[in-house]
């Protein structure tokens, strides 16, 4: 490991200012994918700047009935906020789905969004990846991809973003707070992530130095009827093959209001619009569940060992909406 | 000017403080076993991914191999040698050697952490990913075989020794139950 700096930053304007002062530096957070990933050489900072002290750690009610989340909330205490729970079911589930206690009780909100992909190109500095090294290539298209995306993809990338927390959080239309040294900003979560394109190296629009204080969620009534559903290859302590956050209001038969996103199908958390269009004012039942299903993967570009993830995707959206309109019934 | 790489760091570890020098690159797991001869949390993977190296920070289960030592000054720090009282095994460890809750031992440390927190967490009503019902309202569920095995999946066991220490993390919740019940009477 390369040897580094080390700061405690007293408060977010320091922070921000020690970033922006070292294009070598880095923030550390909860340091569960950080500290991973300089171990084995992909991340080199020349100067950690510690945000986890940072008074960022509060889950508070917004005036229009939303929820703003500090950026070093830890996973573990937005998973067993009681308002979370009430109001956001699949966001505390989603959450819990991942990683292991020790992790989610180290691991924070700002550094869950912006962990990296586990492609195991991307982690094995000795391989070629157009993510870690730019026009390098990418082995995953041609090699290892079981796990990988299939949709939004280019032929420049086809990592997944392995984030439980960040499909919830999408699935309500969560938007980012960040600093940076001219001042404060804020990004939709839905134009946070970049498409991969031909530069998967940059990831997402946060500006250079930027550091996520917070996410906000706004008041979302469908989503105290959620949940969130991951599908892995153990049962437990595994990133995702495929998960789904989805959230449904019926009334009389017929889908009020609906929310979907996917898991580990792209480079970000995946809002399926095309399905909650079709889906809005449709039947509640499983002729409409499929259809939309269908709609929303028209888009899909599988490869030869992951195209096993199109039908998986239908499968969830069927049983997971389903479940929901029988649960409503009873 | 390239900043300075190592610190002066004051660990409080199982109630002592103790000061030294650290490379920035320092682990946690490193200066409890190389530098403060606190070999009872293990090295197993090193990626945060087997649970080996469970120390308990501030009460709560963290994975040692992925906190860096000098950003772990001023919280407290709790590792297997910390959990006895009196010389009184912890309920969890009791339980470990009554049920012979492992095979060869090296993932003991790091499951006997873990299970304290777990059945704290259990205990304050924090849901996993297998209880049913999530919101506040729901009665909680009771610490299953279910929930252990989800609550305990961050602590990998190669001798394969899971069906005793789900036993024992059973009984040692019972244990710890029935001490808190005889204190709350105690202290009435």
């Amino acid at each position: 490991m390369r040897e580094f700096g080390y700061q405690k930053a007293a408060d977010v304007s320091v922070a921000v200012a020690l970033l922006d002062a070292d294009p070598e530096a880095r923030f550390l957070g909860g340091g569960t994918n950080l500290v991973d990933l300089m171990k084995t050489g992909v991340e080199r900072p020349a100067r950690l700047v510690d945000v986890r002290e940072l008074p960022l750690n509060r889950i508070e009610t917004t005036e229009d009935g939303g929820l703003r989340i500090g950026a070093t909330v830890t996973n573990t205490d937005l998973a067993v906020h009681p308002e979370v729970r009430r109001r956001y079911p699949a966001l505390a589930q989603a959450v819990l789905a991942g990683a292991s206690g020790q992790l989610r009780n180290m691991a924070t909100v700002g550094g869950n969004l912006l962990q990296r992909t586990r492609c195991g190109y991307f982690t094995d500095v000795t391989k070629a990846c157009n993510k870690r090294v730019p026009g390098s290539g990418c082995p995953a298209i041609e090699g290892e991809h079981h796990n990988h995306a299939i949709l939004g993809t280019s032929q420049h990338c086809v990592a997944t973003h392995p984030s439980d927390m960040g499909v919830a959080l999408t699935a309500f239309d969560a938007v980012v707070s960040y600093e940076t040294v001219d001042g404060p900003g804020e990004l939709p979560l839905a134009d946070f992530y970049l498409p991969v394109s031909d530069t998967p190296h940059r990831e997402t629009a946060l500006p250079p130095g930027a550091l996520i204080t917070g996410v906000t969620l706004p008041p979302t009534p469908v989503a105290a009827n959620s949940r969130y559903r991951k599908v892995r290859e153990r049962a437990s302590y595994a990133f995702a093959i495929g998960s789904i956050a989805a959230a449904l209001d019926i009334q009389d038969g017929v889908v009020r209001d609906v929310r979907l996103a996917f898991g580990a199908v792209a480079s970000r958390p995946w809002r399926a619009r095309v399905a909650e269009q079709m889906l809005t004012g449709a039947p509640a039942e499983a002729v409409s569940f499929a259809a939309a299903a269908d709609a929303e993967l028209a888009a899909a570009r599988p490869l030869a060992h992951n195209a096993y993830k199109v039908r998986l995707m239908h499968n969830l959206v069927a049983a997971v909406l389903t479940e929901m309109v029988q649960e409503v019934a009873r | 000017m390239a900043p300075a790489t190592s610190s002066s760091v004051t660990l409080n570890i199982n109630g002592e403080k103790h000061t030294l020098s650290v490379d920035h690159r320092t682990t946690l797991l490193d200066a409890l076993r190389e530098r403060l001869d606190l070999t009872g949390s293990k090295k197993g993977c090193d990626q945060g991914q087997c649970g080996a190296c469970t120390v308990l920070l501030d009460g709560r289960r963290a994975v040692s191999c992925l906190q860096l030592a000098v950003a772990a000054e001023g919280r407290e720090i709790t590792t297997i040698e910390g959990l006895s009282e009196d010389g009184r095994l912890h309920p969890v460890q009791q339980a470990f050697l009554d049920l012979d809750g492992y095979q060869c031992g090296y993932c003991t440390p790091g499951q006997i952490c873990s299970a304290v927190a777990v059945i704290e967490e259990h205990a304050a009503g924090w849901p996993s990913a297998v209880t049913d019902d999530v919101r506040p309202e729901a009665q909680p569920a009771p610490l299953s075989a279910e929930e252990i095995r989800e609550r305990m999946s961050g602590n990998l066991c190669r001798c394969g020794a899971y069906v005793a220490i789900v036993e024992a993390v059973a009984q040692a919740a019972a244990t710890v139950a029935e001490q808190a019940g005889t204190e709350e009477a105690t202290a009435a």
